[in-house]
């Protein structure tokens, strides 16, 4: 069965969301480090990752049905 | 004499009636103003007095559905420190003044620009080139004459930060860059004092609210060392005026919640937005 994601990409990282990025296609037992690489992201800009509401980290696995949240941190005032 | 200030509270006020009917005993401005003459106290400890014997200062009559008398109290008891009065600090410490904050410090060691004029609430055509604590300090005594406020035309460093800060209940992080936010939280920790942080780019921006025993900057920014050199997605994005200001009023939501001691607080916790897509999450940092 194939597994999608809700992927969600913010700010600077907007212009990187893939088309059906609601439903996005995974791989079996994909990190979200992966994930990122798959549509271009540089993985250094993606500080801050959100995996159902939790913060997690660039190795975190995915087993699909997550919503996933990317977002660079701002620092203006 | 506190006898007979509140026998002279009660015969300056004046019934008065809230939007929905319900009377409420009131006094105005101009009756505080002539009380803090007569026994020689600030205007706003006279506020605070007519609030003990459940008097409501006119200018604060439309917090009062939402605050308790007590609250209104507390507030104007209540000392913050907003550092930078640019974007988000300009519009904090505005909100802030307004609401009955008793007591504001205003830090900020820069001058108005005309790039600061999109979003910078006390920027000003005039005041370009100005000192931005200085016209904030200004402002606010235009705004609340009852607020005690102080400015520091200065940059917050690891020399003056504790000694700026000390005695505040809440510090609030309204700055642009990532060293001296890392300065704030260090010395807000160190002093003990809850800091509450907000940062804006383009149309996004993220607040939290860190305790001094929280992990805080690091959970958003990583390690201070690096982040020291991480240049913010508002560096590619800019500065939105309606960004800021959103951004703004959820800070001073966060800051009166901390001060009154409410529940469901941004601790541990991210408040995202992103006007593109009008998107408010809260997500968990540990």
């Amino acid at each position: 069965m194939t597994e999608t994601i809700d992927l969600r990409l913010f700010a600077t990282l907007q212009k990187f969301t893939p088309e059906n990025s609601d439903a996005f296609v995974i791989m079996p037992n994909a990190t979200i480090r992966e994930v990122l690489e798959q549509i271009g992201v540089p993985v250094e800009k993606a500080k801050l990752i959100f995996v159902n509401g939790l913060k997690k980290d660039l190795d975190v696995k995915l087993g699909g049905g997550e919503r996933v949240g990317i977002f660079p941190p701002v620092g203006g005032g | 004499m506190k006898d007979k200030l509140f026998k002279r509270l009660e015969e300056v006020s004046t019934e008065k009636q809230f939007p929905d009917g319900t009377a409420y005993a009131g006094i105005s401005m101009a009756n505080t103003n002539a009380l803090a003459r007569e026994f020689k106290m600030p205007a706003r400890k006279i506020d605070i007095s007519a609030l003990a014997g459940d008097i409501v200062p006119e200018r604060y009559a439309r917090n009062m559905k939402s605050f308790s008398a007590l609250d209104q109290k507390t507030l104007l008891k209540s000392r913050v420190t907003v550092v930078g009065t640019g974007g988000l600090g300009g519009t904090v410490s505005e909100t802030l003044a307004r609401i009955g904050v008793g007591t504001l410090t205003l830090i900020d060691g820069d001058f108005f620009e005309e790039s600061n004029l999109n979003r910078q609430l006390f920027s000003t055509e005039p005041l370009i080139n100005h000192s931005k604590a200085a016209a904030a300090e200004d402002r606010i005594r235009s705004v609340n004459a009852t607020v005690e406020v102080t400015h520091h035309a200065c940059n917050l460093d690891d020399s003056n930060a504790l000694e700026l800060i000390s005695g505040s209940d809440v510090t609030a992080d309204c700055l642009d860059n990532l060293p001296t936010r890392f300065t704030l939280q260090t010395a807000s920790k160190t002093a003990r004092i809850p800091m509450v942080s907000a940062a804006v780019g383009g149309q996004s921006g993220h607040l939290t609210a860190i305790f001094p025993d929280d992990s805080g900057l690091e959970l958003i920014f990583g390690d201070p060392k690096e982040a020291a050199s991480l240049k913010g997605a508002e560096q590619t994005l800019g500065n939105l005026p309606y960004t800021v200001t959103t951004v703004a009023a959820l800070e001073c939501a966060e800051i009166v919640k901390i001060l009154l001691h409410k529940d469901s607080t941004l601790r541990n916790r991210l408040l995202i937005i992103d006007l593109n897509d009008y998107t408010f999450e809260t997500l968990r940092l540990n």
